[in-house]
Parts: C-alpha cells; structure tokens; sequence
C-alpha cells in the first residue's frame, strides 16, 4: 500500500494534466472517466472558466435539464461576472427559475440570442436543433457515457474540439427500438458517445480522475473492485473521517439493527425471508420505509470532514433507489403513510449525478423468479451502491445469490463490440459477498 | 409486458383458450395482401426449396426448386418470384394522389413545402412467422447486388433480368418491417399474438399451428391440448401433422420424404444427360419430369396447411374492427413505399451492405419515435390497452367533480381552468407533471396541481371514493379571454388522462452524410449520391 497517498495531490495533478491537454494538447478531444463523487463537475466548471478567462468562448453540452441549471448555477457561483448562456426550450417553465436571479445570465431559446457569450449551456437535445450558427472552437460534453451516439453526431458539427467527461460505470444509454442491425460498427447510434468517439480517434488522450470525494473509505474499496476493476480509484477521506451516530439507542428491531450496523460499518442488508414477489413487494417496501423511519426519529448525526460540528441527518439527506418507477410510487406511497416528507425516492436513472449521507436501496433482484438484463446491468447497481456519504442500506428478500447462479449472464457476444468488464453478474456477486458480512436477517 | 397482459396470459392458461388483449385491430390490413409462405433447404443459409405465393386464397402459386443447391435452378426460382412479385407491387404504382411534404430548398436550404406524389395504397407482404420475416431480408440481401447481363456484360453468372430489383423490394419490405407499428411487411403470428393472449411464451408463439389452436379453440375445448398436438402429433408415418410454418422444415420430412425425392430427382437428370438418343431421352425426360412432380407434391404438402394459417388468421383478425390510428400509419407505409419507388424509378443504386452513420441514426430515431407513436396511438384506440398503461400508474380516468375557472397571470390574462377529476386509478403524478386529454382528436394539456386534501383521508380506498386530482388545463380552449364552447371538461364528464404525449416530436436534423463530423469517421467514402458502391463480387459469390 501507498502509505504516502495524498489524495487531494493526486487529485489535482490529475486536474492539471487534463486541463493541460485541454487548453494547449493537440488533439480535437480529451476524454476523462471519472467515477463516481470524483469532482466531475467541478472539473468541467472548471475547465469551462479557464478556456472563458483565455478568451475561448464555449459550449457545454449536458444531458438533462437539471443537469444544465446546477452547471449554471455553479458557474455563477465561482464567477458571477462570467457572461453565461442558457439556451432551453420553448416549453412552458422551461428552466430553474433560481436563474432568474442571476444577473449575468441570459435566457433564450434561440442560440443566436445568446452568441458571444463567453459560455452557453444546453441540453443535448436542445443543441441538436440548433442550426446555422458559427461552429464554437470548444465544447464540454457533460455526462458523455450517458449520452448516445446518434445524440453526439446531431452536435458534433457544433464544435472544433471538446472535452468529454463522464462516468464509465453508470448506465448505458438505452433505445426503446430495435438497433440490433448495427451492433459492431464503429458508429452503433445506441452505443455511448465515447464509445464512438474512441472507436473513430483511438488516439485521443484519455484521463480519469483518482478519488472520489464522496464515497466513504467503506465504501470505495468496494465500488472500485467491483466496477471499475481496471482504473481502480481511492477514497479521498480515510477510515474514521466520517462517522455516523444515533441519539436514540437501537430497540433491537430489525430496521434499527441494521441501521447501528450500516453506522458502524458504512454497509448494512436488511434480509427478508425468501419469497417471490410482485414487484412492488409489500413487506420490502414497507421495510424500506420503517429504515427511513426509524433513521429519522433517532436523531441521526453525521461527522465528517465539510465541517468540525456532527451535522443532522435530515429527510433531505436521505434517498432510497429502486429499479423501477412503480417500486418508487410504492414506496413513496409507504413513506407518506408513516409521515416521512422530503426524502427523495427515485430509480437509478434519476439518481444518477445525486447525493445523500444515506442511501436505503430496495435490491434490483429482491424477490424475483428471474434475473433480466435490465435488473443484471451492472450500471444499475454502480449507481445505486455509490449515492452515499456515509452508508448505505439494502433491502433485500433471501436468496439472491441463488437466483444469480441461476440465471448466468447470457448475453450474445457480437463481432466488433467490446465486452464489458465487470458484468452485471459478476458485480452483483461481488456487491453480495460484501453485503453478506453486514447481514441482519429480519422477520417483519 | 403489462399487467393486463399478464392477467389475460393467466386467464389464458387456467381456462385452455386465448384471451383477447385488444379490442379493435391495430394493425391495418390490405383488401389484397400477398400471402408468402417460403420452405429453406437445411444446411444451406438462404437456399431456397420452394414457396406458395398468392392474392388468391383458393389458388395459391407453387414455386419449388427440385435441387436447391443447383444455383441455375435457385435463379430460375428467384426469376419465378420476381414475376409475381414485382407485378403485384407495381399494380400499386401507378395510383396516386397528390399530397405535400417539406423539403430543404436546393437553393436557399430553407424548409419549403413541395407537392409530390403519394401512392393512394401500398402492397402488403404476410409471412407465417418472424423467421419468414428474416428470411425476405435474407432473399433481399442476396439478390439486390446481383447483376443482370444488361447491367454488365462481362458478369460471369449473371442474374435473370428481374431479380436485382426483387432483391431491393425485398430489402426494402424487411428494412420497413422494423419500424415498429408498420404493416408493409407482416409475420401472422406477431399479429395474432399482438391480439390474443395463449398460456404459451413468446418462444411458443412462434409456432402458428399452435397459436391458432388456442384462438381457435371453440368453446369447451382445450386449445392447450390442440396446441400440442398441433406442435408434437405425427401420424403413422412419421410425419408431423401439422408442418412447422418455416421457412425450416422438420427433419423427418428433410430425412423420410425430401431427401429420397431429390436423389430421385438428380439420378433422372444425371440419366437424362447421359441419353445417347432422343428416344431414350424422352423416356428419360418423362422420369425427370415426373421427379419433379413428387417433390412439387411433397413441398405443396408442407407448405399449403400453412398457407391455409396464414388466411384464417386473417379471418380471426378480420372479426375485430380496424383502430382509427392503424390507418394514420398505413400512411406513413404509403409514404415508405412511394419514397422506394422513386428511388428505384431515379436509378438510385441498391440499399448498401451497412448504414453509413447518419443513416443507422436517422433510422434510430425514426423507429423510436414510432415505437412511441404506435404506444400511444394503441393505448388511445382501445380501452384494453389503456388499461394496461393505467394499471401501469401512466394514465387514469376519472368524473369530472369540480371545475373552477381560473386565468393566467400577465397582461393578458388567458383561461387556465382548475378541473377536479375523482379516479380510482393510481397514476404517477409529481408535482407539475403534464397530463394529456383527447379532444375532438387532438391532445389537450394539462397540469397537475395536487391532490385535493378533503380526498387525502380515503385515498387508499379504491373501491369507494378514489382520489380528486386536480388539474390545470393549459391549451386548446381558443385565443380569446374565454374558453371556447366545448374545450374545458365539465361536470360529470368521464375522462381519460394519459401522462405520456400522444403526439411525437421531430427528433434533431442530422448532418448529411457527406458533412459526418470527425466524432463519427467523417464523411464515409464515397459519400454522395453517386459514390455508393455495391459489394465487389468475391469468389464466395460464385463457388
């Protein structure tokens, strides 16, 4: 072991080598994996101040809408004088109406309004309408791995050059079409931008950064072994940096047990007896609930490095994930029931880019007869065991790991696409063995 | 798969016989659809043993190759093909009507509207199953590079002066047949399994004898145990009693009954070459002839239980009445094959090998937004359907309860109706979601508010109460101050409200091919219209 590791030098030498390549390389794009809390996006504030302040106007390309308005609003933070751009739709209430606020800002949704600006930040979809402008000499593409190709090549005349940045283990861009027909080559409109990108300029730089901020020393070890096998990335605060305590003792039940283990260990699975259930399996829904309950009502405290106080854990710090957008309804639904208001409930998809102190997952695979694609996708999984600061707890029926031996992943192997490696399968294993250790088996 | 659908699948299985899962038709179908049931060789991709083609019900055409690996003779079956193919497309042709379209003006690049024509009907190829599907790509892809002798002299093999352009039709009906919704090219079995629920897995699905034992099964039997026998039964001889819809034949058949019949067959040919005078040759020329006629039998046995399928399951399809959106889409099948037939009629080169980059995308979108078109047009065509999205917490119908006329803030104050809707559905609704209503045919908007409260105390009682949702109309209620006549829901209305857009938007405009950036390789080589290349041919295309 590196007994020297300085995480915020190797963090920032990171940054400077990729700003480097940015500003003065040579080649038309930079790539930069980044996993997950690594300070992706105050790298690309970054990287979009310095090429404004070296007289370089930009674009930034981002996937969502929120993702577009944060990109501003930390702009405006780190430089309100900066003359930002926020091109959105014609919809009705089309951005954060915290923008408004902001002097500097100009708002259109039309990208000549807005030309000049020093930066202007948009949505993919909004700057694949955007036609018969100048070419910008720089872009940022935000979020670049969940991004499809075919989105890319409706932007890419846009911009001379662009720096790419995202994070590899999050999920895939997805179609709702078949486009098998074009597995294997280099331009697979489904495919990821990157993909694309790398496959037609296999000699861009590629960067990624080393530590993840947010992922307690708990945490990261794991998320890295089983996600990121091959660019492995560290913890930036170390064991005992943070901490998480209770004011009001644990009374021996299941969802407090698992509470005091997930606080002691920054893992905890809350296991259910076996059984096949419907999605929305009531008794795991209602056990997701009671955890938040009962995180709520003990007083939860976090220490951590942001701050010499414990801070409160409140409702707004706590999330739960789930697979699918019905499982989220339910349990919102069972919050609601037990009076629990502002905890954010949402599937992996939208989790993805957030962060909590805790993090209550309802297990992907949790009472199912079968194991899809969809519930395997490894992705799915990265996002959902890496939202927190401090712990995380999973919910889970008993047999699980059963179930995955029963159902290898079958994927079929096509001429031309790179494999992906961790699958699915084998993260979820290695996700399971960990859990196991913090188990405590719960009888509702 | 939805929760009704699993509902019917159950249902399905418990009582033997199919469920419905749709009311009305969604797909549309010809008044004169050309029905194709093709036989392939086993051990040889995409060799061809015979097929029974026809508009005709009655009196079908039978096309064999009494030796598929003989290619003069695949030709000579593809030739055949062509000349009842190609005619039954081109009796569309002609009949057209004038519509209008938006192109890029040559000159200026803006968007202009141009009157083109527009086919005023299209043909409709049915095929027993998905592979019969596969396999039209199959024929179209190793036709439409072939090359007659007119287009090049020196082709060492060429190609009977049809069969080019067959490959590109065929190309064209495979390529059009995934767009989803699309109905140029149709495999009965997703049709009837788009229809009925079996207590069978999709995999099963595919077997058509099967799948209409169980929509077939009249009342008080089991068509579980008529699919069974439909897969599995064989008579004394060995035989199935009801062939596999292909294009694969079943082994016992290739091994029992084929497989003789063609060795008979080669043997009289290897004679009749063989004939030193023209008496014994035509003795010989009547033992070949009469090989023949076996194996013409054999593949007409095989092929005609399937082809009498394929009709009476347009029958079962022809019971329900077509969804008024099956004929919005049929256009767009209009607009595919008049592009086609321009292309053709242009001397445009054959369809390429791969998509270039902006093409695969392009397409990409395009099926895309279909898929979502088709998932709204199917849900808003038919209550059943709706019920899976609303069980599916996407849509929810409910009474009118309470509307309370409210206005826009801003100069001009515009009507922004509150309309309260009490339903026993559990849509997903967060705070500001937009919601959408049909009206007189056109999506009508609205957004929703929340909850009422004085509902909050029995809002998990389904059953009884329900929930008041309350809505914020937003469109379609005129220009003026006041909403038009009509436009704002009003007391006691029953409503649906659908949370998913029942109209797509047009997805970005892409690069032309020959401006592909250098993310995607630049442009391809040869870009252009004129630069496409079809395939060199190898020394594989002529072994």
């Amino acid at each position: 072991m590196t007994v020297s590791f300085d995480p915020a030098a190797e963090a920032s030498r990171a940054t400077d080598a990729i700003l480097r390549d940015t500003l003065h390389g040579a080649h038309r794009g930079v790539v930069v994996d980044s996993p997950p809390g690594a300070g992706k996006s105050t790298l690309v504030v970054r990287a979009a101040l310095e090429l404004a302040a070296a007289g370089r106007p930009l674009m930034v390309v981002a996937q969502t809408n929120a993702q577009v308005d944060d990109l501003v609003l930390r702009l405006a933070e780190k430089n309100p004088e900066l003359p930002v751009g926020r091109l959105h739709s014609s919809d009705s209430d089309p951005y954060d109406k915290a923008l408004d606020e902001l002097p500097h800002v100009r708002k259109s949704a039309k990208a000549g309004d807005l030309a000049g600006l020093d930066v202007v930040v948009s949505t993919a979809a909004k700057w694949g309408h955007v036609k018969g402008v100048e070419p910008w000499r720089h872009a940022i593409v935000d979020e670049a791995y969940q991004m499809r190709s075919d989105a890319l090549l409706a932007v890419a005349g846009l911009f001379e050059r662009a720096l790419f940045v995202g994070d590899p283990g999050q999920l895939d861009p997805f179609a709702i079409a078949e486009a098998e027909q074009w597995a294997g080559l280099a331009y697979d409109p489904s495919a990821s931008a990157v993909t694309t990108l790398l496959a037609h300029n296999p000699g861009l730089p590629q960067h990624r950064l080393p530590v993840s901020w947010r992922l307690p020393a708990s945490a990261a070890p794991l998320v890295s072994d089983a996600f990121y096998p091959y660019t492995p990335f560290r913890s930036g605060t170390g064991h005992g940096d943070r901490m998480l305590n209770f004011g009001v003792p644990s009374d021996g039940s299941g969802p407090d047990r698992v509470i005091d283990e997930a606080a002691a260990s920054g893992w905890g699975l809350l296991e259910l007896p076996a059984r096949h259930t419907p999605r929305t399996d009531p008794e795991a829904v209602r056990a997701v609930a009671l955890v938040v309950r009962r995180l709520l009502d003990r007083g939860g405290v976090a220490t951590s490095e942001r701050s010499p106080e414990p801070v409160p854990v409140t409702a707004d710090r706590i999330a739960v994930g789930t697979a699918h957008r019905d499982q989220a309804a339910a349990v919102r639904g069972a919050l609601a029931s037990l009076g629990v208001v502002d905890v954010t409930v949402d599937t992996a998809n939208r989790l993805q880019g957030r962060e909590f102190d805790v993090t209550v997952v309802l297990h992907p695979l949790s009472g199912r007869p079968d194991a899809t694609a969809f519930h395997l996708e490894t992705g799915r999984l990265c996002v959902l065991a890496s939202r927190h600061r401090h712990a995380c707890i999973v919910v889970c029926r008993a047999g699980v790991s059963t179930l995955l031996d029963d159902h290898p992943s079958t994927d079929p192997v096509r001429l031309g696409v790179t494999v992906k490696f961790p699958d699915g399968w084998e993260a979820n294993h290695a996700i399971l063995a960990r859990l196991a250790e913090h188990r405590v088996s719960w009888r509702p | 798969m939805s929760l009704i659908d699993n509902l019917a699948r159950l249902e399905a299985t418990a009582g033997g016989r199919a469920r419905p899962r749709a009311t009305v038709r969604h797909r549309h179908l010809s008044e004169r659809p050309l029905v194709f049931v093709p036989l392939v060789t086993a051990g040889e991709a995409g060799a061809p043993l015979g097929a029974l083609i026809g508009t005709e019900r009655t009196s079908p055409r039978l096309l064999t190759v009494p030796q598929p690996r003989d290619r003069d003779l695949r030709f000579a079956f593809l030739s055949r093909l062509a000349e009842i193919l190609l005619p039954y497309v081109e009796s569309y042709e002609g009949d057209v009507e004038a519509a209008e379209r938006t192109e890029a003006d040559a000159e200026t690049g803006k968007r202009v509207k141009v009157e083109v024509e527009l086919c005023a009907d299209a043909p409709q190829l049915i095929v027993p199953s998905r592979a019969g599907v596969e396999f039209v790509r199959l024929l179209g892809r190793s036709m439409r590079f072939r090359r007659t002798a007119e287009q090049d002299p020196d082709a060492p093999y060429p190609a009977p002066p049809r069969v080019p352009l067959l490959g590109r039709w065929l190309t064209h009906f495979g390529e059009r047949s995934r767009v989803p919704g699309s109905a140029l090219l149709l495999a009965m079995t997703d049709l009837l399994s788009r229809h009925w629920a079996t207590g069978q897995s999709s995999l099963e699905e595919q077997h058509l004898g099967a799948l209409l034992a169980w929509i077939e099964a009249p009342e008080g039997t089991s068509g579980a145990e008529a699919a069974l026998r439909a897969e599995l039964a064989r008579g004394a001889d060995g035989q199935l009693l009801c062939p596999p819809a292909g294009p694969a034949t079943d082994p016992a058949f290739d091994n029992q009954l084929l497989a003789p019949a063609i060795e008979r067959y080669d043997r009289a040919r290897t004679a009749l070459a063989a004939a030193s005078d023209g008496v014994e040759a035509d003795g010989l020329l009547a033992a070949l002839a009469a090989a023949e006629r076996d194996i013409d039998a054999l593949v007409e046995s095989r092929t005609r239980p399937t082809w009498d399928a394929v009709w009476r399951g347009l029958d079962a399809l022809c019971t329900l009445p077509e969804a008024p959106h099956a004929v919005d889409r049929w256009r767009g099948d209009r607009w595919s094959f008049t592009g086609h037939r321009d292309r053709v009629a242009a001397g445009e080169p054959p369809q390429p090998r791969v998509d270039d980059a902006v093409t695969a995308a392009n397409k990409l979108g395009t099926r895309e937004r279909e898929q979502a078109r088709l998932d709204a047009q199917e849900a808003l065509d038919d209550p059943l359907v709706m019920a899976g999205r609303r069980l599916a917490g996407e849509a929810f119908a409910g009474v009118v309860t309470d509307v309370v006329m409210a206005y826009s803030e801003g100069r001009s104050p515009r009507p922004r109706p509150l309309v309260t809707v009490r339903t026993g559905d559990r849509p997903h609704l967060d705070a500001g979601v937009k919601v959408y209503r049909s009206l007189e045919g056109k999506p009508q908007a609205a957004q929703f508010v929340a909850y009422d409260a004085d509902a909050d105390a029995d809002s998990d009682d389904v059953g009884g109460g329900g929930r008041l949702v309350v809505l914020r109309v937003l469109d379609k209620m005129g220009r003026g101050k006041e909403a038009e006549p009509g436009s704002v829901p009003e007391v006691g209305d029953r409503l649906c409200w659908t949370l998913f857009e029942h109209e797509q938007r047009g997805g970005p405009r892409l690069p032309e091919p020959e401006d592909t950036p250098w993310t995607h390789g630049g442009p391809p080589e040869g870009a252009g219209p004129l630069g496409e290349r079809s395939d060199a041919v190898t020394s594989e295309d002529i072994l």
